[in-house]
């Protein structure tokens, strides 16, 4: 029999318990044959072990109050957001398929307005939400940055929507060029790594205040709207009830302003 | 949030394990468990990689060694040799507190690196991976600390038998 010949690190892995149990064994067989490192290795398991019930009684004390988590977040909850709430909001979650919005109910006025927004959200979302490399160019632990950067190119003060309510968490941002001029974009992804997006840039005259509207394109859905003259749409793969909710937040927080 | 809730509440725990075993202090070990938490709850949604506990062993352990690097800088010690000594094994007999209490007196004999290593590994379970992350270091480093760790602790618990059990002569500066 051909053996791997066993090394300090299976040692301390036996130790550990952390090998397969094949390596394990013969780990165990080497150890027979060898007393002088069995008599280490069984003082290394001796410590482990005494290391162990020495401080078992500190993760069984009861928690003070000041460590109970529920009152950290509530008081973190508490704390008043910095930055005025005005969001440019497109939250694009789809797969690919170049395009093709299909927007319902009435909006339908010109091309420069919602259906421009959101099939310039589906496009963005198509180039960046598969970009495993660099899906944004600002991540979230600069957003102070991203915020002073968007809210400078589109002459609007724009707020990151936080959709933690909603189980999306924020990836980052960058500013986008549109035919319609710059944009700001967010992507946000889920425990499960679905990506949404969310644009937002002025409508420059058209559609300034449009209704939330549908939109549908395979297993993509997605939602559009325009308040006091500011664009948003929010994609994504999600059901479109459940995209309607993270719609809903992103205008709820965008009008809180 | 809830989903922050469920993740992180079982392991605060394990948290305070590891604090105090690196504090040796129940009100500092806290107080820096306490910090982790409020800093994990802000940084919750910019967490990129999955696995919850070895991103807050690292937040917490980042915590502890700028809090050594200050105690450091202001000459004082950490405070090894003023443990409350009710703070440990509460619920072992009296004789069996006295082992445990030999053998933390021993691992704070440690250098820093290689207790956190050894404390990361053989209690707290975390696999070399997860414990090479949350100190940033290479697997292969952690190997060796480890090692190490366990060959002095070895010296220390074999030679130090004679030695008094609850006296520590840790004070690194004055």
């Amino acid at each position: 029999m051909n053996h791997r010949p066993i090394t300090e690190d299976d040692l301390h892995a036996y130790v550990d318990q952390a090998l397969a149990p094949e390596r394990r064994g013969e780990v165990a067989a080497y150890l027979d044959d060898h007393p002088e490192v069995a008599e280490r290795i069984t003082a290394f398991a001796g410590q482990r072990d005494l290391l162990r019930a020495a401080l078992a009684p500190v993760a069984e004390e009861p928690l003070p109050a000041a460590l109970n988590l529920a009152h950290i977040i509530e008081s973190r909850r508490r704390r008043p957001s910095r930055f005025g709430w005005a969001i440019a909001a497109m939250l694009l979650l789809s797969i690919g398929g170049a395009g093709g919005w299909i927007m319902h109910g009435a909006l339908q006025t010109s091309p420069g307005g919602l259906v421009a927004l959101a099939q310039e959200a589906t496009a963005s979302y198509d180039v960046y939400a598969p970009d495993h490399v660099r899906p944004v160019e600002m991540r979230a632990s600069d957003t102070a940055q991203l915020v002073q950067w968007v809210s400078g190119r589109l002459h609007q003060p724009v707020k990151v929507p936080d959709l933690a309510t909603s189980g999306y968490r924020l990836m980052g941002g960058r500013l986008v060029a549109t035919t319609h001029g710059p944009a700001a974009m967010f992507m946000y992804d889920d425990d499960h790594g679905s990506r949404i997006v969310v644009l937002t840039r002025p409508m420059n005259g058209t559609d300034e205040d449009a209704p939330m509207t549908p939109q549908a394109k395979g297993d993509v859905a997605g939602f559009a709207w325009a308040d006091s003259g500011i664009g948003y749409s929010l994609v994504g793969q999600a059901p479109a009830e459940s995209l309607r909710a993270v719609a809903n937040e992103v205008r709820k927080q965008a009008r809180a302003i | 949030m809830d989903d922050m809730l469920h993740q992180v509440e079982p392991l605060i725990p394990a948290l305070r394990r590891y604090a105090r075993a690196l504090m040796r202090d129940r009100a500092s070990a806290d107080d820096l468990v306490q910090d982790c938490l409020e800093r994990a709850v802000s940084r919750w949604y910019q967490r990129r990689d999955g696995e919850v506990r070895a991103w807050l062993f690292t937040i917490l352990h980042n915590l502890a060694v700028s809090q050594f690097r200050k105690a450091a800088s202001r000459g004082q010690h950490v405070a090894i040799d003023e443990t409350n000594e009710g703070h440990f094994g509460e619920a072992a007999a009296q004789e069996q507190k006295l082992i445990y209490q030999d053998v933390l007196t021993k691992l704070a004999r440690l250098p820093e690196d290689q207790r956190a290593v050894l404390l990361l590994v053989a209690v707290e379970d975390l696999s070399y991976a997860d414990a090479a992350k949350v100190l940033g270091i290479p697997v292969g480093t952690v190997m060796s600390r480890l090692s190490r760790a366990r060959e002095r602790l070895r010296q220390e618990i074999e030679g130090g038998a004679a030695a008094p059990t609850n006296v520590v002569s840790m004070r690194s500066g004055k």
